[in-house]
């Protein structure tokens, strides 16, 4: 794949976001966003917007609040400040099964899988959302149940061979080795068929080479599915690989924005990262 | 659909393991080959049988720890009992009058389960063990406090708080009937319940429980099961799903205590209490959390096996708590669990993909 350099374009409300999304709304706008825990700010004054297509990282140091932005987006937590607009709705109110539906998927840092299921009912199970059909037609197993079942069986193989994973389906999901489980979490996110996908930490545990693999699918879901991605990762070649802006956190605030050039260049960044240098000049 | 055919493999397997049972028993009971005891034990095998597979929901597929089954089971018997006994003049055929009183009695146990499980199913763990229990318990004293009778006007209920009102504040016509006097339960009920009746009732609760499992409802509460988190952040609504299971669970109890009450002449309310209960828990264990086969094995072997042990008079229960611990060790023991997979694989039928059913 010809690696094209995304140019970023400003955005009136301080976003920036790829030119080829600049004529579309941003799928995802966070102002202002902060939550408190008893006082101590976990995030405060968090702005970021994710461009419709867009490939965007989140990085900083440990404990940095980048999994409670997370958490934030999907109303885990909710937010003590600001909002969150996604697709152009505020999603305050909303609850974590309503803003999957409106279209925001997550994978988890520590997996979180239907482990005592089939990997291919963990996909199914993503699936529902769109393909559903009432408790008392799966009962008395009536004609929508086999339409249905049939469909989810047929998408759910279809959306497995993303990773080459579709030979698995019959596994029990525990039982798959620790890379496939963090493919198999992507994939179910997929399931909800969503418009912005968080992928938290997906390359956490991975060799190398798989790590490569993951990269060039996360493009190929992107352009596949045209949908916007939000991921924090600490293995950097993975995020100044295929991230086209990426925000820097520390100690829950944003300290840079900007592309993958910008922030590997960034005084600030270095400094959370590798501490103050004496007398160095940057 | 490979998958899917083995999970209907399992499941046809289970409907006709159960049914050349009766078919066996039945023909065994026609010819007079059984005991009295044995004869008179089939109705409540079923009905228990029935609990034990609807329990299964709520306790290994749904995760959530139960311990008033028998509650809902005495809603059932009791409503069952008085649609069965006042409909006698309206509807003459037995079958029907019984086939009505099981739907009378899931019915009330289902609108008994969703009062109890609104509240309830927000807690977890042993705080909603501990609630379920109290909600036995409650049951069984506000059915000590009914006194139902009909007559031509229709029923009559008094409700017996005080402790000071009798049958005659039913101000009954001449020619009603009291159904339930209060305390001394319901007295006087037809017994309208036959071993026929009892299969039946087990193989819906069957199809019902295996089919609900199998379709995207069953899917989606053992997804909270597994994870709660996870099951939210893709869209499963936690609360609906754990009331489809809970609710589903109490009706078909209430069904199979409606069977149960219309087996015996009288019905006291203590028949249903905590022990009752764990009895139905112990069969959902030892026959495998999730294992729907397993319950219906489970509570059909312990269920005799006291019946069994009667020759055995003071130590009965002593061999029967043995048993029970046997089992146990037996079913954690590795090298029991190696045999018992290398026998499923040599008879081709490796259970790997079946999530745990």
């Amino acid at each position: 794949m010809s690696q094209q350099k995304t140019r970023m374009v400003p955005l009136p409300s301080e976003g920036i976001i790829p030119e080829r999304d600049a004529g579309s709304m941003p799928v995802l706008e966070c102002r202002h966003l902060g939550i408190e825990f008893g006082g101590l700010k976990a995030v405060d004054d968090f702005n970021l917007t994710v461009g419709k297509t867009e490939i965007a990282g989140l990085i900083g140091p440990n404990g940095a609040g980048k999994t409670t932005i997370f958490n934030l987006l999907t109303k885990v937590y909710q937010p003590t400040h600001g909002t969150i607009l996604f697709d152009g709705k505020e999603t305050s109110g909303m609850n974590t099964v309503q803003v999957n539906r409106a279209g925001i998927a997550r994978t988890f840092q520590n997996i979180r899988l239907f482990s005592t299921l089939s990997v291919e009912d963990n996909v199914k199970i993503g699936l529902q959302g769109s393909m559903s059909y009432s408790a008392l037609t799966g009962i008395l197993r009536l004609p929508g149940y086999w339409k249905n079942e049939k469909r989810m069986h047929e998408r759910a193989l279809e959306l497995l061979s993303i990773f080459d994973m579709q030979d698995l389906a019959n596994h029990i999901a525990g039982s798959l080795p620790y890379g496939a489980q963090r493919r198999l979490e992507i994939v179910r996110a997929l399931a909800t068929s969503p418009k912005l996908l968080l992928l938290d930490e997906p390359a956490a545990g991975m060799n190398p080479s798989e790590t490569a693999e993951l990269m060039s699918n996360i493009r190929k879901i992107r352009d596949t599915f045209q949908i916007a991605v939000l991921l924090i990762e600490h293995d950097m070649k993975l995020v100044m690989g295929i991230c086209e802006g990426i925000a820097v956190l520390n100690y829950g605030r944003l300290i840079a924005k900007g592309t993958p050039e910008e922030i590997q260049k960034n005084p600030v960044v270095i400094e959370a990262y590798l501490g103050k240098q004496k007398g160095a000049d940057a | 659909m490979k998958g899917l055919k083995k999970t209907m493999r399992v499941d046809f397997a289970t409907y006709i393991g159960v049914t050349v049972a009766f078919v066996v028993m039945y023909l065994l009971q026609l010819g007079g080959h059984l005991s009295n005891s044995l004869s008179g034990q089939m109705v409540p095998i079923c009905c228990f049988v029935s609990m034990a597979v609807s329990l299964n929901l709520v306790v290994g597929i749904s995760g959530e720890l139960s311990l008033g089954h028998a509650g809902f089971m005495s809603v059932g018997a009791f409503s069952g009992v008085i649609a069965g006994m006042s409909l006698a003049d309206v509807i003459p055929s037995v079958p029907v009058r019984l086939a009505i009183a099981l739907v009378v009695g899931a019915f009330f146990a289902a609108i008994a389960g969703f009062i109890v499980g609104v509240p309830v199913l927000r807690l977890r763990g042993d705080y909603l063990a501990i609630v379920t229990l109290a909600f036995g318990q409650i049951i069984k004293d506000l059915i000590n406090c009914l006194i139902v009778g009909y007559d031509s006007h229709g029923l009559h209920i008094v409700f017996n708080v005080s402790g000071l009102k009798s049958v005659t504040d039913l101000h009954l016509e001449e020619g009603g009937k009291a159904i339930i006097k209060g305390a001394q339960g319901a007295v006087g009920v037809t017994k309208m319940a036959s071993f026929p009746a009892g299969y039946i009732l087990v193989m819906i609760t069957l199809i019902i429980v295996l089919n609900m499992v199998r379709s995207s409802t069953g899917r989606s509460i053992m997804a909270i099961r597994d994870n709660r988190i996870a099951a939210e952040s893709v869209g499963i609504n936690v609360t609906k799903y754990k009331l489809i299971a809970f609710v589903s669970s109490a009706a078909l109890a209430g069904a199979a205590g409606a069977l149960y009450g219309l087996n015996y002449g009288s019905l006291v309310s203590s028949r249903f209490d905590f022990n009752t209960s764990i009895l139905i828990l112990v069969y959902v264990v030892l026959g495998g959390l999730g294992n729907i086969w397993g319950s219906v094995i489970g509570a059909t072997v312990l269920y005799i096996l006291p019946e069994m042990l009667r020759s055995f008079s003071n130590y009965r229960m002593l061999i029967y708590a043995v048993v029970l611990i046997l089992v146990m060790l037996l079913t954690n023991n590795e090298q029991f669990k190696q045999w018992r997979e290398n026998m499923a694989e040599k008879l081709g039928r490796g259970k790997r993909a079946e999530g745990g059913v």
